[in-house]
């Protein structure tokens, strides 16, 4: 095996130097297999971004035109996103990214609520940007029930329904696992809300699942929902949170009184039209495209199972899950071990767990769904695009089954 | 007047007829450290190097002239014509910026007259400078067994005023004693056995191995970092990236177990030693310390010696884990150190690796190997790349 780099440059901190960053010889085609970590922005969002950072540089809360030009693309850009959401532009709000949009969802709704109550539900595997603020509200005084979740990854609805009390004053649950794809009751729990009264605020992190499921926040009945640009095809540092007419909102960062109060700050314009764009994008042909991610999923689904032995798929395959993630576990295997061997060969993808002895870098989703060590530590996560084809996914295979067997044959003594 | 740096060597003095060739080393290294800062004048006199330091940042200066091997101590002194009035003068001022910064409250005086022709002696100079210090400040006292700072007057070429003295590493300096090749893992040892010979005046070069793709590209880019804060004491370092995988999947599948380790440090070291041979270094540096790990019993050090001919510096052999990692500490590669990447994967650690190697039987297993093909390939893939301070 021959080690694939080039000549390194070291002093690359340097700008000037940042087009000699290590770059793998490409002798291979390059396949993006994790595009539930970032996705490759459109041509045409880069286009407007260019023309965001070039002409419209002005600044929106400016009285001159160079202002007000900016200020109507932004509101078309909100307009876009809206939407492809199904809401109307008063209740978007533009963010930094998803773990803002996370963060303040869940602020802004306890502030609101904290004399009603102090009981907060949640799952066992939302993203850290969520975990992480309800792990924070633990250390004040919050009581945060974490649902159990099964081997699929799907919480049980009855165990929903008891945890609700009297003190409950939020529900917070991710509509789709960004490491097994599997897609949550989000309707069901809207429903148990309207039955509720609407006694406590619903909160949906719908970073994973826009643009890969059709949904929106009117049919599941949430309140609070978030999305992220990178995870469209859009840039990175831009995101969203949808906010239901009415719902009174408590900003976490306070100045200029930009987003009607709620998130101050001057607007990231190359980000919000990027977002809009790539919101426009997706709106376009969306039947097509989820319906492209599945023929891509299910043909690696089907290829690992008829070529890779000793292999176990995690969370549902098909119904219940989302088009654009796989996870499998190939038994016997390090993911990291796999992981550098398929890029060598030009293939991206991602691990349940890292290479490390020092660190328990376990994934707790897996841990949550009652995987075994050896399993979590075999797992990888195929996250596929629209864009991916079906070429990409036979060499994809190919290229998993010779990897696969010679990891083995060294591990296996 | 003018702010300089008064620097001190040590053990560079008793040196006999060489002397002058270690001071314009040391000189020339102090020069280099400084290069990116400007042009700063640094020139010996009567035993000392100075730095002028007019307008540079003094502390960022000090910070890069303690790094440079040989010197003992550096101090931040005002340098001024010598007649009386001024040396009261600027000794006032000294003490006031003192006060300012440390909330002093008492001082001492003490003067060194190296220019025999100055008119007063040393005690009488630090006697008035201390009564003139005391009739022109406020809250001040003179405290001779235990001030809290002592203001130096020095009375040479022109007089000098400090108070404020920040020790350097000592050793030698750099090039004064050849060059090795240092096996430089990503762990927190050889980074500080590396540091040791520099110390002692080797230029390093350095050799890492990795398992690609059984380790993670970050691993590498961990050592790099590790030798980026090893250049700001040693020089820009060449480091040499050696895949080690290919030998490793050889003994794997043609030797016993146990000895998966072993074998893998033979071969660390005579891949080491042939590119030290290219490289015209004397020798190889590894950061093993006895009894630490299975493979540096004095079983495993007699048969990983054997591998070699070119000498073989273990600086830590005698040193606990606590006492390098705090070296490490001090040199400040033990943050970098301990980021969780591993340098040698784990898979083909053996789950009970020889802790009592026989040579004999080390030989008979390595036999089975093409030893010499599995060198020469491994040379030949190696990746170069040229460690420099951070621009």
């Amino acid at each position: 095996m021959v080690n694939n780099f080039t000549k390194t440059v070291v002093s690359y901190t340097i700008w000037k130097d940042i087009d000699k960053i290590i770059i793998m010889e490409r002798l291979h085609m390059e396949v993006y297999l994790d595009n539930s970590a970032t996705t490759k922005p459109n041509i045409e969002v880069v286009n407007i971004m260019t023309k965001a950072l070039t002409d419209y540089y002005g600044n929106p809360s400016s009285l001159h035109h160079k202002g007000v030009e900016v200020e109507k693309l932004i509101k078309t850009a909100r307009k876009q996103l809206a939407k492809a959401l199904g809401a109307s532009e008063q209740e978007i709000i533009f963010t930094s990214g998803g773990t803002e949009s996370n963060n303040m969802a869940i602020m802004g709704a306890i502030e609101s609520k904290k004399r009603k109550g102090n009981r907060i539900i949640t799952t066992k595997i939302e993203h850290p940007s969520v975990l992480n603020v309800y792990k924070n509200l633990e250390t004040k005084g919050y009581e945060v029930i974490y649902l159990d979740v099964d081997s699929f990854g799907k919480i049980n609805m009855e165990q929903l329904k008891e945890s609700i009390s009297e003190e409950t004053i939020l529900i917070s649950i991710m509509h789709v696992n960004n490491e097994v794809g599997t897609i949550q009751p989000v309707e069901e729990i809207g429903k148990i809300i309207k039955n509720n009264n609407e006694n406590f605020i619903f909160h949906v992190d719908a970073i994973q699942s826009f643009g890969k499921i059709k949904f929106t926040p009117k049919k599941i009945g949430a309140h609070l929902l978030s999305v992220s640009g990178h995870k469209i095809h859009g840039p990175k540092g831009i995101g969203a949170l949808y906010i239901k007419k009415g719902l009174k909102m408590t900003p976490l960062i306070y100045g200029g009184n930009q987003e009607t109060g709620i998130r101050s700050g001057t607007e990231n314009t190359p980000g919000i039209l990027g977002l809009g764009e790539a919101a426009r994008c997706l709106y376009e042909d969306m039947d097509n495209k989820i319906n492209k991610m599945w023929i891509l999923k299910n043909k690696l689904i089907e290829g690992i199972k008829n070529e890779i032995h000793d292999i176990k798929i995690n969370g549902f395959e098909k119904e219940g899950s989302a088009p654009h993630i796989a996870n499998i576990s190939f038994l016997g295997i390090r993911g990291e071990v796999l992981l550098h061997s398929l890029e060598q060969d030009g293939i991206y993808v991602s691990t349940g767990s890292a290479c490390s002895s020092k660190k328990n870098t376990k994934s707790h989703v897996l841990k949550a769904m009652g995987l075994k060590d050896y399993e979590i530590e075999g797992a990888i996560r195929f996250s596929f695009s629209y864009n991916n084809t079906l070429e990409e996914i036979d060499y994809a295979i190919d290229k998993l089954k010779k990897h696969v067997k010679d990891i083995r044959k060294i591990v296996k003594r | 007047m003018k702010k300089v740096l008064i620097v001190r060597y040590g053990e560079i003095a008793l040196k006999g007829l060489n002397k002058s060739y270690f001071i314009n080393k040391l000189v020339n290294h102090i020069q280099a450290n400084l290069a990116d800062l400007g042009r700063l004048h640094v020139h010996q006199a009567g035993g000392l190097i100075y730095v002028d330091m007019d307008e540079y940042d003094q502390d960022e200066v000090i910070d890069r002239v303690i790094k440079v091997f040989g010197i003992v101590s550096v101090s931040p002194a005002y340098k001024f014509d010598k007649n009386m009035d001024s040396i009261y003068e600027v000794a006032v001022k000294h003490i006031n910026e003192r006060i300012e910064e440390d909330g002093i409250k008492t001082f001492k005086v003490e003067s060194r007259r190296g220019d025999k022709s100055f008119p007063m002696k040393s005690p009488e100079i630090s006697r008035m400078v201390g009564g003139y210090i005391l009739s022109h400040t406020e809250g001040l006292k003179v405290d001779v067994h235990n001030p809290e700072i002592i203001l130096h007057v020095d009375v040479r070429d022109k007089a000098y005023v400090y108070s404020k003295k920040v020790y350097g590493y000592g050793g030698l300096p750099l090039g004064t004693n050849g060059t090795a090749m240092v096996l430089l893992s990503g762990g927190i040892d050889s980074p500080v056995a590396a540091w040791m010979m520099a110390k002692r005046g080797m230029e390093i070069e350095a050799v890492h191995y990795h398992s690609y793709p059984f380790t993670s590209e970050r691993a590498k880019e961990k050592v790099v970092d590790l030798a980026r804060i090893l250049a700001k004491y040693c020089g820009n370092i060449r480091l040499h990236c050696v895949n080690l995988l290919p030998i490793q999947k050889e003994i794997n599948e043609k030797c016993p177990e146990e000895e998966m380790t072993i074998l893998s440090r033979r071969f660390m070291m005579k891949i080491a030693e042939r590119i030290a041979i290219k490289r015209q270094c004397n020798a190889l540096v590894t950061g093993e310390s006895i009894g630490q790990v299975a493979s540096q019993t004095i079983q495993g050090l007699t048969v990983t010696n054997n591998a070699v001919n070119i000498p073989v510096f273990r600086p830590l052999i005698a040193l606990d884990k606590v006492d390098i990692m705090d070296i490490a500490k001090k040199i400040n590669t033990y943050e970098t150190s301990i980021l969780p990447y591993e340098d040698c994967c784990t898979v083909f650690l053996p789950k009970r690796p020889v802790t009592k190697p026989r040579l004999d039987k080390i030989l008979q297993s390595e036999s089975n190997l093409d030893v010499e093909k599995l060198i020469e390939e491994a040379v030949k893939g190696m990746e170069v790349i040229e460690v420099s301070v951070e621009e």
